[in-house]
């Protein structure tokens, strides 16, 4: 049986960067990968606006994941393609992890496991639309692949619920390719997705945009006819008598992602419920010694350059990683914020801690303010806050002045929507 | 009863707007009502309730003025395949009952064809239920369904093995939150165990539900246990069933829809269809909610199906450890009509089902759903696992039961028309029945074909059934050895079920294929799980467009029509036109 430091699950961005740093660290190192092909999801997002903040320059997904795997290939890194985790056995040094590839079943020790599964799409059964099920409704994920992997177009007019940014790539792409997108529904009162998004897909094509408004039911008994569309209340309920029915022959769903964390749930690691993740510390090591998260399986991302972050510093950590007893601090937050990862911080932290948090509503200006036992020890403004737009954060841990308290409490402050 | 106490009755509730008339063996109801409900209650208020012997049927020719009634959906299909086709049987239906019958008719040498006007089997009653197999504890002694219920469950065990179909006797919990009840519960599962020979029937104690099942109710104080209750796929079982069929010489024809005959001198001589005319020796009625309408066609018909909605919901298998058999509340209160409320079923594929309702509906084939059935069932369940969210909920179904007034099956040769046979009404526990009734069917059609001819055994006959390898479940060494033998079994397409593309390809060449994403969804899983085929639906229409060597414009969803795509994009589109051209050439 092969044995290596530091195991990856999942090739997408967030598993590559891993991988890297791994062997960065002069760790051991195997990724393994369900697809033919590396790259993960960025593989069919063939718009450009990839790798900003790294790179400094607008790339497509396709060639956002090639320089990681150029990387990744001229490191030699071990790899296995169109593999398949079916289960992971936590040993006393480390776990045995099976899988499944065209040769057969494999068993591989490892110290350590990097969790880079990234996420899935919410399904119209999740956001309760009823009626029939004919062939027509997608994920813009799944419309996503047909048009861009498999060149096939699904639709000639459709209609989208949720303004999630793949919801918006795709209203554009759809539209670029000759369908006629009749109209993106949003049952919040502001959009989900970026505002460069809205402004770049809809505006540009005179896409309408309908907010506070919701899809209830689909007709059509082999492929959709047409759907209902509703005014909704403050609490998101269709207002009786603003129904509508507009016929088309799909709907495309954005309507929000979910970590995948089947592996992690198996190895019984606790999530969050707010992030969909598992909780972690600032290794982003979870509860489960030796296993980490990272990317759109910790938490999702809006910007892919925040996933090729916390993959590398989930694969940096892996490779470093040294059972030992650690002193948490825990992250709490108030109901001003949505979401904050890592949830707790090793108290002996040398390094700056990195958070990624989102505010729960839309703020103009707004101040962070980290508390310990009611004492303020760090304040910071910011201009525009917006639930949809993930703040990163680096925070000097080791000059924040704790008193050592067990749990510092977050919160945003001022500033209305 | 009789007829002028009938009429009575009805006068006093409809003031004359519906009359019931004494046919000899059936009640004809008339008249004209404005509401659904209305035309049920009074169709159900003729039925006779004796105690020995079985009532007449009552066939509702009440004009329903409510709503125009929409008529049976027909395969978006025509031509001549089946014309001029004389089988000794033409089963019509491929439904558990239907699909049950033509494998155990097809233990004789006789010429079986098995129409079904779906694009696959088990797609309305039979794809759409729960998959209990019922202990049959709360039916009535001397109905035709609790005698066929009991003999039913007690041969899952065998018809499973034999077809490879999993089947888990989970047990059912029937519980009761008052002591007060107990006493008569008491006496209630004596009547049951002794008098109506629900053997394996008993009371148990909190103490014992609470080990079994320890995230229920904790205020339930004693709950009724059938040990013999059991789950199965019930179109798992529909499909085993049609495909051992097809290996045993049968035919299955799909897309098939009847659409008429001709009966000369109570004989069935022809059968049209979409496909062609039939000219069978003997037709069995299997039809579901539409077997009113056959035996219409078939002029025998001596009864009614009101069609009776039910929604179901099914839960993610993280929500699996809520209950591990077949649970559900039992308030003992007056409830009107037949509302049901379903219980918990823990599916043999480790899901969840909560469910179902019951809705009285005109419309056989409406199976759109609606949330407010949701919320009653889960209002109602919450009673029986506190647990329960709508938040596990990964996907919901909504079934139709073919319900006769009688709420009874009808399982008999034809009354007027000689060779025809009748296996209609079936709805709940027809799942649990159908290996005890397709037995009795089979064997009422031999009877029937002696008559002219001779019937010999089919000693070609295998019982088993080999179905596609489940390799999720296999031992890591069983299942490596499969892969090495066919590395498509290492390959994963649906992550959430973990299904191969080899399990793909062999549901593809499968004796019964249906090649479209729901033929295979139905088969192996594909879609079923929590991201309900967002990632495996375009690699698995992938598959069957290479497999099938058709473009994937012309895969489909279900039926005909249910395109999934509209071809290539913009530019490769017309290079794609000009290479099918040289493919011509």
């Amino acid at each position: 049986m092969k044995e290596y430091d530091v195991l990856v699950i999942g090739g997408g961005p967030a598993g590559l960067a891993a991988a890297i740093a791994a062997d960065k660290e002069g760790a051991q190192t195997v990724l393994i990968e369900r697809e033919e092909r590396l790259g993960g999801i960025l593989k069919q997002c063939i718009h450009d606006g990839f790798g900003l903040v790294r790179f400094g320059e607008m790339l497509t997904g396709p060639e956002y994941a090639e320089r990681f795997i150029e990387e990744f290939m001229e490191r030699r890194i071990d790899c296995r393609i169109q593999a398949f985790v079916t289960r992971i056995q936590k040993e006393d040094q480390g776990f045995t992890v099976s899988i499944a590839d065209r040769t057969g079943m494999k068993r591989i020790r490892t110290r350590t496991v990097v969790l880079a599964t990234g996420c899935r799409e919410r399904t119209a059964r999740q956001v309760f639309i009823h009626g029939t099920r004919p062939a027509g409704i997608f994920t813009a994920g799944t419309a996503q692949h047909f048009v861009n992997l498999l060149g096939e177009m699904v639709t000639k007019r459709c209609v989208i619920l949720g303004s999630g940014d793949i919801g918006l790539i795709m209203a554009r792409r759809l539209t670029l390719e000759g369908a006629r997108v009749l109209g993106v529904y949003e049952v919040k009162p502001e959009p989900s997705g970026l505002t460069s998004n809205i402004r770049q897909c809809l505006e540009d094509y005179q896409i309408p945009l309908f907010l506070s408004h919701t899809v209830t039911r689909v007709f059509g008994q082999e492929r959709l006819e047409a759907v209902e569309v509703a005014r909704v209340d403050d609490d998101r309920k269709p207002i009786a008598g603003t129904e509508e029915r507009i016929s088309c022959d799909a709907l495309i769903l954005s309507v929000g992602l979910i970590p995948e964390n089947e592996i992690a749930q198996q190895l019984g690691i606790p999530l969050d419920r707010a992030s969909g993740g598992p909780l972690c510390d600032n290794s982003l090591m979870t509860d489960v010694e030796g296993v980490f998260t990272c990317g759109n399986a910790m938490n999702v991302n809006d910007l892919v350059d925040y996933v090729s972050e916390s993959g590398e510093r989930a694969g940096k950590n892996a490779a470093r990683y040294t059972r030992k007893n650690r002193t948490y601090v825990e992250l709490k937050v108030d109901s001003s914020l949505l979401c904050l990862v890592p949830q707790r911080v090793e108290e002996a932290s040398e390094e700056p801690v990195v958070l990624y948090f989102r505010s729960s509503t839309g703020m103009d200006s707004a101040v962070l303010e980290i508390q310990e036992e009611g004492r303020v020890l760090f304040r910071k403004k910011y201009a525009d806050l917006k639930p949809p737009e993930m703040e990163r954060l680096s925070l000097d841990w080791k000059n924040l002045q704790r008193t050592g308290g067990k749990q510092l409490l977050f919160s945003l402050k001022g500033g209305g929507g | 009863m009789r007829i002028d106490k009938i009429n009575r009755r009805l006068r006093d509730s409809y003031g004359g707007q519906v009359q019931a008339e004494d046919k000899g063996d059936f009640i004809v109801v008339t008249g004209r009502l404005k509401e659904w409900n209305d035309i049920v209650a009074a169709c159900s208020m003729c039925v006779q309730k004796g105690k020995k012997k079985r009532g007449k049927h009552v066939v509702n020719d009440i004009v329903f003025e409510g709503e125009r009634q929409p008529g049976m959906r027909l395969p978006g299909l025509e031509d001549s395949s089946l014309e001029g086709a004389a089988p000794d049987v033409l089963i019509i239906g491929g439904g558990i009952s239907g699909a049950s019958i033509a494998r155990e008719l097809s233990r004789w040498k006789l010429d079986i064809l098995l129409v079904e006007k779906e694009a696959d089997l088990a797609v309305q009653s039979s794809g759409r239920n729960d998959g209990e197999v019922h202990p049959g504890v709360d039916l009535k002694k001397g109905s035709l369904k609790q005698e066929y219920v009991l003999r039913g469950n007690r041969m899952y065990d065998q018809i499973c093995k034999d077809l490879d179909v999993p089947f888990r006797r989970c047990g059912q919990y029937v519980g009761f939150t008052r002591w007060i009840h107990l006493p008569l519960i008491f006496l209630y599962v004596l009547e049951k165990k002794y008098r109506c020979n629900v053997k394996d029937t008993r009371l148990v104690g909190r103490k014992a539900l609470r080990s079994a099942e320890p995230e229920l109710n904790p205020d339930f104080k004693f709950a009724i246990y059938n040990p013999d209750a059991g789950c199965v796929c019930p179109y798992g079982l529909t499909i085993a069933y049609g495909e051992n069929a097809v290996e045993n010489g049968a035919r299955i024809s799909l897309n098939t829809a009847v659409l008429g005959m001709d009966v000369k001198e109570g004989i069935i001589q022809c059968v049209h269809t979409n496909r062609g005319n039939l000219y069978p020796s003997l037709v069995i009625n299997a039809a579901g909610t539409f077997a009113e309408d056959v035996a219409e066609m078939a002029r025998d018909r001596f009864y009614s199906i009101h069609p009776r909605r039910g929604t179901n919901s099914i839960l993610d298998k993280k929500a699996g450890h809520l209950v591990r058999s077949i649970s559900s509340v039992k308030t003992l209160k007056k409830t009107a009509g037949h509302t049901k409320g379903g219980g918990m079923l823990h599916t043999v594929d480790d899901n969840v089902l909560v469910g179902p309702d019951a809705v009285e509906t005109w419309e056989k084939e409406n199976f759109a759903t609606q949330q407010a059935s949701i919320d009653r069932v889960f209002a109602k369940q919450k009673a029986t696992s506190p647990q329960l969210s709508q938040r596990d909920i990964i996907t919901y179904f909504t079934g139709v039961r073919a319900a006769t007034f009688e709420e009874d099956f009808i399982i008999e040769m034809g009354r007027r028309t000689k060779n025809l046979i009748h296996c209609a009404g079936i709805q709940s526990p027809g799942l649990t029945t159908a290996p005890a009734v397709a037995e009795d069917v089979a064997d009422m059609a031999v009877k029937f074909i002696s008559g002219q001819r001779e019937v010999k055994p089919n000693t070609a006959f295998r019982p088993r059934r080999r179905g596609i390898p489940r390799l999720r479940e296999l031992p890591e060494e069983e299942r490596d050895r499969l892969i090495r033998e066919n590395p498509d079994y290492g390959v994963i397409i649906c992550r959430c079920e973990e299904i191969s593309r080899g399990e793909i390809l062999d549901a593809l060449n499968s004796p019964l294929p249906v090649c479209t994403v729901d033929g295979i969804k139905k088969r192996l899983r594909p879609g079923m799980g929590r991201c309900q085929g967002g990632f495996c639906m375009p690699l698995v229409a992938k598959i069957i467009s290479e497999q099938q060597k058709i473009p994937l414009s012309q895969v489909k969803k279900a039926g005909a029509e249910a395109v999934i795509s509209y071809g290539s994009v913009k530019g490769t589109q017309r290079l794609a036109e000009r290479s099918r051209g040289f493919e011509r050439i």
